[in-house]
């Protein structure tokens, strides 16, 4: 029977077919932990007496906690510094690997697990976080779980699942300049909307999606979670196999030879059918920004605040008044003349070193705009110190931006990072929520290079603003 | 996780759409390492405001929150759940979850009952016309009871199970513990390991 990508991940993963009303029992094989969503999941075996089933399938990294400057010294507030000792501690007595501040592997999870060769093709990826949908840029099947489930999948290696629906979200075309990844995705949001996705794993195709490199599949995949979806996938092709080849944890010899021959069958079968479709052409996208308080309310750079009294559905109206009055801003006004105090270049979505090359390469020769401050934080330490060894961060100080550690940072605001009530800020995260970075912070989030752009002019801006 | 048949409490009408996680608890309030005490994150950034209808008699004391379409849409944050529990919630009825928050839930012990858009609309009607009516939630027969209101619902058959009969999700798979270990003698050899470290 011809079936899509995530259906032979799925069936490659059952260790139980569930009868009826039950669910699947689908085999982990990568667990992603990092200090958040652990502490009561460890707790919770030592409480039961259960051991972790598989340390050698698990790994740890200090992400949503860690200050990006003066990490030599502790972490000034307490509960975080007891949050990131717990994890410390939970994985010394588990056996777990862990990438603690200032080990050079550390950085945000779903940086750190692709950069080591860890995410691989046809694997089932969990994390106690939602933004581990990136890992499906690979064609794994990765997704987020709560917090009980990270202590099932400690506990049995397993999760009990009922399978997931299909939607394949075909990209046709190809992408006008200074047009990214991030403009697709954010795209595909405000097409389907926050809930479109609920119960799909989205499977990206399509010419423009396989002219991604992988870094920019990871961004795709990455806001597979705002539209609701469990999951985001991307078949595996030779950009993918080039990513992984020689990473620390590749297979290499005969055993490379087999895992390309066996990724290569991980393909949705031509006659296989979803369960849902969307197109989109990418030759008409153009950098788009948001301008609400979910993801879903964006709209291309070019247009204008929207007025809530034209939109017919009476919960999205209420909910754009609602958005409008948080974010400050009036109907009708131009996008372009937005001004923001912050600029925030990272996150698990644009955090990665193409990201960093190409909000420097729009930054160089130019100066952060009067009264802007633009914070410039790597996914991880290895993209710290690869932007590093190319000159990026040179750039970035000259420009007059902050080159910080790495972490979640600002994209979440679990760190001093955050902005103050009734900031504005552009920012190359995944989420506008209310709050998101810091109690009556406004976030528009946009693509590195209208995030570059954006510091230079000091309203929301592309690189084409800038000539 | 103790059994859920049926709750009446009362009903507190949550006129929002897309009430994500991030509202539900913000996350300066994730910082804890206990399962409990996170009562004072929910709704955090709302309850500052006099108007929020849990700063109002007799919503205060209420534990089924009635909410828009799209709750829980966003981090995976089981906190979430935590902080509703914490409160005093046991049910929440909605036109449409999001899927983390639904299983979340559902591991908890915390009802997300799905129900039509339409009967959502009347129950914030009746919830805002006479404050303080009772809601009933029975799981039995899975409908949704308030004065001479009625409206059935919808939750996932296995987690109905589950709630029903009180029981926990790792004993169950632990029944299948031989599966498990069959299933990992057939993994591909060049699959990945970690490099674990002794535990101590």
């Amino acid at each position: 029977m011809s079936r899509t990508l995530a259906e032979k991940v799925w069936e490659a993963h059952v260790v139980r077919h569930g009868s009826g009303a039950e669910p699947d029992l689908l085999y982990i094989d990568l667990h992603l932990l990092h200090e958040v969503t652990s502490p009561q999941a460890f707790d919770g075996l030592r409480l039961a007496g259960r051991q972790l089933r598989r340390p050698d399938l698990t790994i740890a990294t200090e992400d949503h906690n860690v200050p990006t400057i003066d990490i030599e010294l502790p972490i000034a507030d307490p509960v975080s510094r007891t949050q990131v000792e717990t994890l410390r501690k939970n994985c010394a007595e588990f056996g777990v690997r862990l990438h603690p501040m200032g080990d050079a592997e550390q950085g945000i999870v779903h940086v750190v697990g692709p950069q080591l060769g860890l995410t691989q093709p046809g694997m089932t990826v969990v994390c106690g976080d939602s933004h581990t949908s990136t890992h499906g840029a690979f064609g794994a099947l990765a997704f987020g779980i709560g917090t009980s489930e990270v202590e099932h999948v400690m506990a049995t290696q397993t999760l009990p699942l009922r399978p997931f629906k299909t939607m394949a979200i075909t990209v046709d075309g190809e992408l006008k300049p200074g047009v990214t990844a991030k403009d697709i995705i954010l795209a595909v949001i405000a097409k389907i909307g926050t809930g479109g996705g609920q119960g799909y794993v989205l499977e990206y195709r399509g010419r423009a999606i396989e002219a991604l490199s992988m870094e920019a599949r990871m961004t795709v995949c990455n806001m597979s979670i705002e539209a609701g979806a469990r999951a985001g996938m991307i078949a595996p092709d030779q950009t993918t196999f080039d990513y992984i080849e020689g990473r620390p944890h590749a297979p290499s010899g005969a055993d490379w030879d087999a895992a390309v021959e066996y990724w290569k069958t991980l393909r949705t079968d031509d006659d296989a059918e979803f369960d849902a479709e969307v197109h989109l052409d990418a030759d008409e996208l153009t950098p788009f920004v948001t301008w609400g308080t979910n993801p879903g309310q964006g709209l291309p750079l070019s247009a204008s605040v929207p007025d809530p009294e034209a939109i017919v559905d009476e919960n999205e109206r209420v909910a754009a008044e609602k958005a409008l009055t948080y974010m400050g801003l009036e109907p009708g006004t131009p996008l372009r003349d937005i001004h923001v105090d912050t600029v925030f270049l990272g996150s698990c979505t644009n955090g990665r070193i193409e990201d960093l090359r190409s909000a420097a390469a729009v930054l160089r020769g130019h100066k952060v705009a009067e009264g802007v401050r633009m914070l410039v934080v790597p996914g991880s330490m290895r993209v710290r110190a690869q932007a590093e060894s190319e000159g990026l961060h040179e750039v970035f100080l000259a420009a007059g931006a902050e080159w910080r550690q790495a972490g979640c940072s600002m994209c979440l605001g679990m760190n001093p990072d955050q902005l103050k009530p009734g900031e504005r800020s552009a920012s190359t995260s995944n989420r506008n929520f209310e709050g998101r970075q810091g109690k009556g912070g406004r976030t528009h989030l946009v693509s590195p290079l209208v995030a570059a752009a954006t510091a230079v002019r000091g309203t929301l801006s592309s690189p084409a603003d800038l000539v | 996780m103790e059994a859920f048949t049926t709750h009446t409490g009362v009903g507190v009408p949550l006129r929002r759409s897309n009430v994500d996680t991030d509202q539900i608890i913000p996350a300066v309030y994730l910082k804890r390492v206990t399962r409990t005490g996170f009562e004072d994150g929910l709704f955090a950034a709302w309850r500052g405001d006099e108007q929020f209808v849990l700063n109002q008699e007799p919503f205060r004391a209420g534990s089924v929150l009635v909410a828009g379409p799209d709750f829980g849409t966003g981090s995976s944050r089981e906190h979430a759940v935590w902080a509703l529990m914490d409160y005093g919630f046991r049910v929440v009825i909605s036109s449409r979850f999001a899927d983390i928050f639904r299983g979340n839930s559902g591991k908890q012990g915390l009802v997300a009952a799905q129900c039509e858009q339409s009967d959502v609309e009347l129950l914030w009607k009746l919830l805002e016309n006479e404050p303080g009516t009772e809601v009933t939630v029975d799981l039995t027969n899975n409908t949704v009871v308030a004065k001479d209101f009625t409206a059935p619902f919808t939750v996932d058959e296995y987690t109905r199970w589950r709630l029903l009969e009180g029981l926990d999700d790792i004993a169950l798979t632990l029944r299948h513990a031989d599966d498990i270990t069959e299933f990992e003698q057939r993994r591909q050899g060049w699959l990945p390991t970690t490099d674990p470290v002794p535990a101590s």
